[in-house]
């Protein structure tokens, strides 16, 4: 298999994510076993400096240009697409975000090429590619294995530690340029930032998670009694943040925050890796879910069977006790 | 105004899913078939605009199990049309599935051209690739994903859309019209409509069918193997009664000083 | 005394009803409110059974569909127990009402819809696997045959229903009543995976759609078997079983555990040796108690239990207090509360506690977590428990 190992540098409000440090990790061991250059593409208009963090690629391609500053897919798709048509990576690595999703929605057709997606993890065996993704919410592992020719991973994010992608190294920088017709049809107006909350989650030590379990909004005020108890918060899911249960400040996960408290209690939350991805750092995790087979369970320290209501309902009662 | 809505059927998960005896694939036994969460998202905010502007609202999806009660229930919703594409193979993944759709839809008479298009922005089993913006490509439509919420100015020709980023921030967006937009959310989760109007959406037929066309070949995935996954970590379980596991967490937070 | 009878509603409408048998009666309503006065949440409805029927006999039906109000009626069968007319109210009326409500409200409360929704697609309100309807037959204790393996006819089949097979403190329940019917030698199964939801409660609340899918898919399996009778512990499923599935073919006797055991209670007897040293207070369901009037036997099997000493609640038998679970109540206590309207069950609970009983009996599975809820809602929980029939004869069982 010719050809460089790409990974798509995610950015945004002049930040390069963490799941871009993972996806570099990911990608130096493929390049490693492939035994081909690692190259970070960052696209962008006026970024050139966030190329400097990106040390642990070989070199940078950086692509400037006003279309690529509103961060859609269609302008990002067509950029990487004429670039990847041109020098034929074997492999293009995106960190799985908000801000890429769109991106790696269009990309595959306009390269025409295949693309995996849910990725954990990729390995060269004999020049070619075997592809580990979850499926299914995170209840079914599946092994892919990447036919010959130019391949598209979306990686998760959360499925290896971002250390391991950074680097102090400055790669060189080699600055291309596209051609991009003006497309005014899709044109943004403006960032709204969401209502201030009373509290900002990323900031608490505790934070009692509630998901689909919790069944009913009414019983969310038995996780404001554990966290409050415990001097936390409540933050919640997507299915709760959906319903209005709760308001998008409070949402752990893919469009929400991610979060890395002392403590976290997740009642009633499947797992799934869009919420995974928000809270697997926090120090202590305890989940508590009906289902015994449910993804949660690999990412916590500790797990319980059982209704999640009642088990937030006895530890608050628990803790008042202990604490007096 | 015309709107269209794709919808699909995703695996079931609150059933146990099961690997096939070939290793590669789901268990058909036990399995059954719901649909795709975001697609419901995407009909919920079909039906506002449809109330708000007299749009009239399309719906179509592929063929599979299960997926007639959901085109009746869209029709008992509300939407006008609802039609089945016959002869796409479930199994063929997201890539073929669209292939097909992108050549089926310009055959069917009325639904395209739309000013609107929405489908949900992801799906549990979109291994090969999320549906929406690749039809949207085939469809040469600009694309806008994770969408949720949409207002339509039908005069200007123009929408503006709320596209979720992270930290609760929303980018705001003028689309023009047509577009296709891929809906993570909406300003309401999905209507109920009682089953007795599921039900006369039943006996008053109302599927359409349309048999698929064939598109460009695409090359399936090739899964080598399925399974459960294995835990990466495990947590230890605490059994015993909700009081005795109360007690015991109680205890672990003491130890670590969180109490 | 208003008397349960065998309905014939699948073609009824609010449109045709007071043209219909079962309809026609309501003209002759004379207005007096004793229904009002009955209902629990009375004072708090703007739309009393009265006023409902004095609007739909003026043709000013629309104005009472057009709001949510009637989502308040628990259908606890308080109204329809004390109309001096015997109306059909909450068996037939009310149910129509509410359809109407269902099919013209722009959002339906969130957990109602998610308990109707899945018990179309589940067979159950919890959403939960339908394959795991069986699993509480691990731990009963006693061999429970599932009727599809059996490969035989049975005497009895035992409709277990949801609460009972998904909800823990159903379980308990399910497997007491398993062991108490192999002590009792009943050659019994049940459907296992295959048993779906009777409907009642979806009936009740205005789901009659959804009851109709479910009452011919249930016709449908059960005519795969051959049984002599039916049982079950639900009285909701009581009810659809007796008055609401024969129009539909269905014509075995049907029985609840509890009047079953209580016909069966001189051969139990012998067998109940166990001291329980309790003092019991038993609440009368609306359902078993109010609408069937079954009040002795449940009283008359927890006076055969050694150590047990019977105190009543000031409102028993037909004046009983509602649990508030009916008619989709038990999926609405977010929109009560929003709404102001107290908890029925606290208020029954406070009853229970007055009586210094320890012990709070039921016959319906809906009530033992809404009371437990109560219970500890009102800090009563450390010298109240709540226990089904079933349970504590199971418990007086010596083996």
């Amino acid at each position: 298999m010719a050809g460089n190992v790409w990974v798509v540098a995610d950015h945004w409000k002049g930040t390069i994510s963490e799941a871009t440090y993972e996806v570099l990790a990911l990608g130096r061991s493929l390049a490693d076993s492939l035994g081909v250059r690692l190259e970070a593409v960052l696209l962008g208009h006026g970024v050139r400096g966030l190329t400097a963090s990106l040390g642990t690629a070989d070199s940078v391609l950086y692509v400037d240009h006003p279309a690529l500053a509103d961060a859609t897919g269609e302008q990002a798709s067509r950029a990487l697409a004429a670039l990847a048509s041109a020098r034929v990576p074997a492999a293009i690595l995106v960190p799985t975000t908000n801000v890429s999703w769109d991106l790696l929605g269009l990309l595959p057709g306009r390269l025409g090429v295949p693309l995996i997606s849910f990725c954990r993890d990729v390995e060269a065996i004999d020049g070619a590619l075997q592809v580990s993704c979850l499926l299914y919410g995170g209840k079914m592992a599946v092994t892919v294995a990447a036919g010959p020719g130019p391949v598209v991973l979306a990686v998760l994010p959360g499925t290896r530690s971002p250390d391991s992608g950074r680097s102090a190294a400055v790669p060189a920088v080699e600055e291309t340029s596209v051609d991009l017709a003006d497309d005014s049809r899709l044109r943004l107006l403006e960032f709204e930032e969401p209502e201030a909350g009373d509290v900002d989650i990323t900031k608490q030590d505790v934070l009692v998670a509630v998901g689909r379990g919790i069944t009913v909004e009414a019983n969310i005020e038995v996780a404001e009694e554990l966290a409050s108890a415990l001097g936390g918060a409540v933050c919640g899911s997507r299915p709760v943040i959906d319903q209005g249960w709760l308001p998008l400040v409070r949402q752990v996960g893919k469009s929400g925050v991610t979060v890395k408290p002392r403590l976290y209690v997740a009642a009633g939350i499947s797992g799934a890796p869009e919420h995974v991805e928000g809270m697997k750092d926090s120090e202590v995790i305890i989940a508590v879910n009906t289902d015994a087979g449910a993804p949660i369970f690999s990412v916590a320290h500790y797990g319980i069977v059982d209704d999640a209501t009642d088990v937030l309902e006895a530890l608050a009662e628990a803790v008042r006790k202990r604490k007096g | 105004m015309k709107i269209l809505v794709l919808m699909k059927m995703v695996p079931d998960i609150v059933e146990e899913l099961e690997v096939a005896g070939d290793g590669t694939s789901l268990d058909q036994e036990y399995l059954r078939f719901i649909v795709n969460e975001r697609d419901d998202y995407a009909l919920e905010q079909a039906l506002l605009l449809k109330d708000r502007l007299q749009a009239a609202v399309i719906v179509v999806a592929p063929e599979a199990p299960e997926v007639d009660d959901v085109l009746h229930t869209a029709l008992a919703k509300g939407a006008d049309r609802v039609i089945r594409v016959s002869g796409i193979a479930a199994t063929a993944g997201t890539r073929s599935t669209v292939s097909a759709l992108a050549a089926t839809l310009p055959g069917i008479p009325g639904v395209l051209p739309a000013d609107l298009v929405l489908s949900g922005c992801q799906a549990i089993d979109d291994l090969d690739g999320f549906m929406a913006p690749l039809l949207a490509g085939a469809l040469d439509l600009p694309y806008l994903g994770l969408v949720s919420r949409i207002t339509v100015d039908p005069g200007a020709g123009t929408a503006v859309v709320a596209k979720e980023y992270s930290g609760g921030v929303m980018g705001r967006f003028e689309v023009a019209l047509p577009a296709f937009l891929g809906v993570q959310g909406c300003e309401k989760p999905p209507r109920y409509v009682p089953i007795a109007k599921v039900r006369a959406a039943m006996a008053s037929g109302g599927i359409e069918v349309v048999a698929a066309a064939s598109g460009p070949a695409t090359t399936p995935l090739e899964v080598t193997a399925m399974a459960k996954p294995e835990a990466t970590g495990h947590a230890e379980m605490l059994e015993g009664s909700v009081r005795d596991v109360a007690e015991k967490v109680a205890d672990i937070l003491a130890a670590r000083g969180l109490l | 005394m208003a008397t349960a009878t065998v309905l014939e509603i699948s073609d009824l409408t609010l449109d045709g009803l007071l043209a219909s048998p079962l309809g026609r009666p309501l003209l002759s309503c004379i207005q007096c409110g004793t229904c009002a006065g009955a209902c629990p949440h009375g004072e708090l409805m703007r739309y009393t059974p009265r006023r409902l029927i004095g609007m739909l006999r003026e043709g000013l039906i629309e104005e009472v569909i057009a709001g949510d109000d009637l989502l308040s009626c628990v259908n606890c069968y308080d109204c329809w127990a004390k109309c001096p007319r015997g109306l059909h109210l909450t068996d037939v009326l009310l149910p129509l009402v509410k359809e109407q409500v269902l099919l013209r409200l722009p959002e339906v409360p969130a957990e109602l819809q998610s308990a109707l929704s899945n018990t179309m697609r589940y067979g159950n309100p919890m959403g939960e696997s339908p394959r795991k309807r069986a699993a509480w037959v691990e731990g009963a204790g006693v061999p429970v045959p599932i009727l599809r393996d059996l490969g035989r006819p049975v005497d009895v089949l035992w409709i277990v229903e949801c609460y009972s097979a998904y909800y823990p403190r159903g379980r308990d329940n399910a497997r007491a009543t398993a062991r108490v019917l192999a002590a009792l030698g009943v050659d019994f199964a049940i459907l296992g995976t295959e048993e779906k939801c009777a409907g009642e409660c979806a009936r009740l609340a205005g789901e009659k759609g959804l009851f109709e899918t479910l009452r011919e898919q249930n016709m449908a399996t059960f005519g795969k078997y051959e049984y002599a009778s039916l049982l079950t512990s639900d009285p909701h499923a009581f009810d659809a079983f007796t008055y609401v599935y024969p129009s539909l073919g269905l014509d075995r006797p049907v029985d609840h555990t509890t009047p079953f055991l209580a016909a069966r209670l001189d051969a139990l007897r012998p067998r109940l040796t166990r001291e329980l040293g309790y003092r019991v207070t038993y609440h009368d369901s609306c359902v078993l108690g109010r609408h069937n009037h079954m009040h002795d036997e449940p009283r008359r099997i927890l006076e055969a239990l050694p150590g047990v000493s019977l105190v009543e609640m000031a409102h028993n038998r037909d004046n009983t207090i509602c649990c508030g679970g009916g008619g989709g109540g038990m999926w609405l206590d977010t929109h009560y509360k929003a709404r102001g309207l107290p908890r029925l069950s606290d208020r029954r609970v406070e009853e229970a506690a007055a009586t210094g009983a320890d012990v709070l009996a039921v016959s319906c599975p809906y009530e033992v977590p809404r009371f437990e809820d109560s219970l500890k809602v009102l800090g009563y929980d450390d010298r109240m428990v709540v226990r089904d029939v079933m349970e504590l004869v199971a418990e007086a069982l010596g083996e």
